[in-house]
């Protein structure tokens, strides 16, 4: 990564992260992300100094393989303990506004 | 102030077993500290109602004659991200708040199985985000020692429950340092177990491969009588491993009786122990208890960890990448908030309007700069990058554990910082975590004690030992050996010079809340 | 909506080159889910078959189910794949209402199985090498009902219900390489292919494959390329095709509609479409774009599966011949003729046949059953025969034909109260009293009966005029409610006569 692209990050970059993570936020939140953001950044590349393509990737701390769990059936919730938290429902189905998209 | 609540829970459980002291009598007695001072200390976001009668369960089962754990009718406080089927679990935000799961965190499990009493639940940086617990949508939990100044982060309300003797001992969890700094704040103790050792199936997720649960409390014997109790194998986490673990208990207690320190290689970590951002009064109670401990016979050898310096920038990709993705569940439909935009909207709308009321400010910076390390055409040089990091700090960790028994640094670079004095400016919060982010990063365990006062501003100064992964029990012994052996030099304990709080006792048992 | 423009099939073959990809999704038939302990169960009621896993609450975790991971691997196997040493999941984040974690537990660069290939065989038994580029593991999401609006679509819809009950349960989903050299045979070979999949994952008995319950889905990519053109045209997705007869009509409208585009200069828009059931038709859903960053990684929460040489070894050692050897067999051993059998197959009833016959039916009884009444009846409700009936309750009707005890046209009569739902052909035979009277005692009455009301029939038939014995026949036949075996009655009648 070189130098510049901090100096890259720009509201509307980070108007795009915002709905891929979905959250909304106000023009001034969006400003003062923009600067934070392109600061943190800055600070963490770093990274990229030592990160050499030699260097295997570690996604866990401790080694682990072929953790698995045999197929048997074990204890399901209640519809009702399933709904209770839920914020809107019809007594067995969780209930959301219009989709107006389409299925995955 | 209850005599009862000041004793570690060891000398309760004794208590206990002699029929000395009722559970339901020590529950009362922390429950009265709690209604007598934490409205000023805000450790708590919610006390169990049901505590004495759990209490009252115990005491029966043990009148019948039951067998149950050492530990059993002893009460225990629970960080707010572990699941518990009987109170609130909001993780500190406002996306959860009143939300109870319809299940246990297996940790709660084997509390209530030991016959443990869940007083109740902790104060924390919303979703575990912070250093401070400045960062709880429900305000922040003030330091006993200083009611102006953090608790620490984010076990803050953990650690300050145990400091305030509103609980003798508490969970807490550690994605980067948050009970062993918190601990390091309060002057009290608080572990890091080795990944995998204690389940985290019920533990809210920060970042998956960082998080670990652990105990907090006043002292070293009190944290692996906890550790005992939640620690082992569990099927419901697949990184949990399988290990036999020895008995910490029994480790803590040796250590407390025996020169552990004869021939010990107690390893200074370069890069953790000094430089820019130390304060004075840590450095120097951190040479103390150094000196300390090659008086009793250890070799202090410098070992070298260069990679060290990339921990916090790679521990800052890690982090919120992860989180991004775990945190993307909050969305309004299952559980939690819901938070409808004016004039209705479409589902996507309404997710998005949720969680822009619902998450704080720390929160949605993570979110944001995690959705970005993971994105295309950034992925290989930011999230791909720090996991290479981790591949260089476990390597200097494993150089270094070719040099010395255990590894040692201060549990933080300084002492308490007042509130408010570091809540804007993220970068400089980031670094409250440089000593303690390493562990996370490679998996090795980590355990944090007071090792006395900075003579600048009186507030405590704790150490940090680490040991190779699997060897807590090491910590254990290490750690209660160097507490004997301040304790014995200083004549007292350090938690014992703590502020007693008894202006606020006095003012709620006056107002009749005693 | 303007009317698309399609063009006519074969010209659309003159200019273009048809390529074809596909993405088939198979659910496992594993008693629990992917990550969960929960059952995987299809028809039960909404959120009964969950537990915190598969609604994503906070704290939970997924733990993989190991006989899902034997299950790719046997199909990676029978795909002619490659098991990789490692395998890793990893998450695909994006966010929608039936996906519990708004991410997807996958796998992305280090899928469990790689480089294969089918061999599909078309009608005339020609055999296509389809190239498989990789097969992997993820779990599937919930179910949504859109409610309001017209057709219970999303479009237009007020509000939707998620139902978690699906969420959760294993997938493999087969991704080909593109596929070329299909040329006019595109929409046969697409039918086939999927055909096969579902012949092999059946064979293999790791998923009832039903598509109507969506056992099996098919995403179809289509792209056309001005024939001597060596770069790949754009291509569409069309998602969710979910019979064999659609995959074959989707792909051929697919090839006129882009070649209507292409011949007019217009450019094919990178999309996912949809197909629609009733009007044979798809239409435009969302376009490929930077929403599709899925920020993929590896998956924390789990481990990386190794598969050990031995496992490979085991399941290796226990795969089934390969479908196109399968049919060849099955041919033979049945006796069919090119024709018959070929009819079965485009029917996409083989496995319906297979299955009859290994519940003891005759093959010709198990294909006349399947390949007439039974296709009948779907035909007209213009559904899938499996979804109708099962071979166990075909070949329990066919054992009470061979045994007398039904008639064909009772046996008609009881299927119809099998496909209504009414119990097992035993039940229906019991509960409507259908039995075949093969009690000749009850039949000599009746015989004698008829013959006294119509006296002259047996002078007529003593003189020859056998076929006089129709009216006593009919009239016997009357009088037992059509319940006896009107041979029989003959035999009888003859009989009296003769004596
Ligand atoms: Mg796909
Ligand atoms: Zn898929």
């Amino acid at each position: 990564m070189s130098e510049s692209s901090t100096a890259d990050i720009t509201a509307e970059q980070v108007a795009h992260l915002a709905h891929l993570a979905r959250i909304d936020l106000t023009p001034e939140e969006l400003q003062r992300l923009t600067g934070e953001l392109a600061q943190i950044v800055h600070a963490v590349e770093k990274v990229t100094e030592v990160a050499t393509s030699d260097i295997p990737a570690t996604s866990h701390p401790v080694a682990l393989h072929n953790v698995f769990r045999p197929d048997v059936v074990g204890a399901t919730l209640s519809t009702e303990a399933a709904l209770a938290g839920a914020p809107e429902h019809d007594g067995s189905r969780f209930k959301v506004s219009a989709i107006l998209g389409e299925e995955q | 102030m209850n005599e009862l609540t000041r004793m570690p829970a060891s000398e309760q459980a004794r208590l206990l077993a002699d029929r000395e002291v009722s559970a339901r009598e020590l529950t009362a007695a922390h429950l009265d500290r709690i209604a007598a001072v934490d409205e000023q200390v805000h450790a708590f976001l919610h006390v169990n109602e049901r505590a004495l009668e759990v209490a009252e369960s115990i005491d029966a089962r043990r009148a019948a004659g039951e067998a149950v754990g050492e530990l059993a009718g002893v009460p225990v406080a629970i960080k707010d991200v572990l699941c518990t089927s009987d109170m609130p679990t909001t993780a500190a935000s406002r996306i959860l708040e009143g939300w109870v799961p319809p299940y246990d965190a297996t940790v709660v499990s084997r509390l209530r199985e030991a016959g443990l009493v869940p007083l109740g639940k902790t104060n924390m940086d919303e979703f575990a985000m912070g250093s401070s617990t400045e960062h709880s949508a429900y305000g922040p939990t003030r330091n006993p020692w200083d009611l102006e100044r953090i608790p620490g982060g984010s076990g803050g309300g953990s650690s300050a429950a145990v400091a305030a003797f509103e609980a003798a001992i508490a969970l807490g969890s550690d994605t980067g340092g948050s009970i062993r700094q918190p601990a390091a704040v309060t002057g009290t103790v608080g572990m890091k177990p080795t990944y995998g050792g204690v389940s985290r199936y019920g533990a809210i997720a920060l970042a998956s491969s960082l998080d670990q649960v652990g105990p907090v409390s006043r002292t070293v014997l009190d944290s692996a009588m906890l550790h005992d109790i939640i620690g082992g194998h569990d099927p419901r986490d697949s990184t949990s491993l399988t290990d036999q673990w020895p008995s910490f208990t029994e480790a803590a207690r040796a250590g407390a009786r025996a020169e552990a320190f004869k021939g010990l290689r107690v390893g200074v970590v370069k890069q953790l122990s000094g430089g820019e951002g130390f304060q004075a009064g840590v450095t120097q109670r951190f040479e103390a208890a150094l000196t300390a401990m090659s008086d009793a016979g250890a070799e202090i050898v410098e070992v070298d960890a260069p990679n060290f310096e990339y921990a916090i920038a790679a521990y800052y990709l890690i982090l919120p990448a992860e989180a991004s993705s775990n945190l993307a569940k909050f969305d309004s439909v299952r559980f939690g908030l819901r938070v409808t935009p004016e004039g209705g909207g479409t589902v996507e709308d309404v997710m998005s309007a949720t969680r822009a009321a619902g998450f704080g400010d720390e929160v949605k910076r993570r979110v944001i700069l995690g959705t970005y390390a993971l994105s295309a055409g950034y992925y290989d040089a930011y999230y791909g990058s720090a996991q290479k990091v981790r591949t260089l700090i476990q390597r200097d960790f494993d150089a270094a554990f070719r040099q010395a028994d255990v590894l040692v640094s201060p549990s933080a670079p300084t002492t308490a910082f007042k509130l408010g004095e570091r809540v804007d400016d993220p970068l400089a919060m980031y670094l409250n975590d440089l000593t303690t982010i390493p562990a996370n990063l490679a998996g090795v365990p980590g355990i944090a004690l007071p090792i006395g006062l900075a003579p600048e501003d009186g507030l405590p100064v704790g150490i940090q030992f680490m040991a190779p992964q699997r060897a807590d029990a090491r910590l254990y012994e290490v750690g209660a050996a160097l507490e004997s052996l301040l304790e014995q030099a200083w004549g007292h304990t350090l938690i014992s010079q703590a502020p007693d709080l008894s202006l606020g006792e006095m003012l709620a048992a006056t107002e009749g809340a005693v | 909506m303007a009317k698309t423009d399609l063009m006519d099939f074969d010209k659309a073959l003159e200019l273009f080159e048809p390529v074809l990809g596909f993405e088939v999704h198979v659910e496992l038939s594993t008693k629990t889910k992917m990550f969960s302990d929960a059952p995987n169960i299809f028809g039960a009621e909404p959120n009964t078959a969950i537990t915190p896993v598969c609604l994503g609450l906070p704290g939970s975790l997924p733990v993989v189910n190991e006989q899902a991971v034997r299950y790719s691997i046997s199909l990676g196997l029978a795909l002619g794949c490659e098991i990789a040493e490692s395998s890793r999941f990893a998450r695909k984040n994006y966010f929608y209402p039936d996906l519990a974690k708004n991410y997807q537990i996958s796998q992305y660069d280090e899928p469990i199985a790689f480089d294969g290939s089918i061999e599909v065989e078309l009608e005339d038994g020609t055999l296509v090498t389809v190239p498989i580029e990789r097969a992997h593991m993820e779990e599937d999401a919930g179910k949504l009902t859109h409610v309001g609006g017209s057709t219970g679509r999303i479009q237009g819809a007020e509000y939707s219900l998620v139902d978690y009950n699906r969420a959760g349960v294993p997938l493999v989903e087969i991704v080909t390489r593109p596929i070329f050299g299909a040329e006019h045979r595109a929409p046969e070979l697409a039918k086939a292919y999927v055909s096969t999949i579902r012949d092999l994952v059946r064979a293999l008995g790791i998923s009832d494959a039903r598509m109507e319950r969506g056992n099996l889905r098919c995403d179809a990519n289509v792209s056309l390329r001005p024939r001597g053109q060596e770069r790949l045209g754009i291509r569409t997705e069309t998602k969710n095709v979910n019979s064999l007869r659609s995959v074959e009509r989707a792909v051929r409208y697919e090839i006129q509609r882009q070649a209507a585009i292409l011949a007019k200069g217009g450019t094919i828009v990178q999309e996912t479409r949809h197909w629609h059931e009733d009007t044979g038709t798809t239409s435009a859903g969302r376009p490929k774009s930077d929403a599709d960053d899925y920020r993929y990684f590896p998956e924390p929460d789990l481990l990386p599966v190794v598969p050990s040489a031995e496992l490979i070894k085991e399941l290796r050692a226990a795969l089934p011949e390969q479908p196109v050897a399968m049919r060849r067999r099955l041919k033979a051993d049945w006796g069919f003729n090119d024709q018959e059998f070929r009819d079965i197959v485009n029917a996409g009833l083989l496995t319906e046949v297979l299955e009859t016959t290994q519940q003891g039916a005759a093959a010709f009884q198990a294909r006349k059953w399947w390949m007439g009444e039974i296709l009948r009846i779907a035909n007209a409700r213009d559904v899938e025969p499996s979804s109708l009936v099962t071979p166990h309750q075909v070949s329990e009707l066919i054992a009470l034909v061979e045994s007398g005890d039904l008639t064909d046209r009772l046996a008609r009569e009881v299927l119809e109260g099998v496909i209504a739902g009414e119990g097992t052909p035993e039940e229906i035979v019991e509960a409507r009293g259908l039995k075949v009277v093969s009690d000749d005692g009850a039949l000599i009455a009746a015989i004698d009966e008829a013959l006294a009301a119509q006296p002259d029939v047996l002078d007529k038939i003593r003189s020859g005029k056998v076929q006089a014995a129709g009216a006593v026949i009919g009239a016997v036949m009357k009088a037992m409610r059509g319940q006896a075996d009107a041979a029989r009655v003959r035999e009888l009648v003859l009989e009296r006569a003769g004596a």
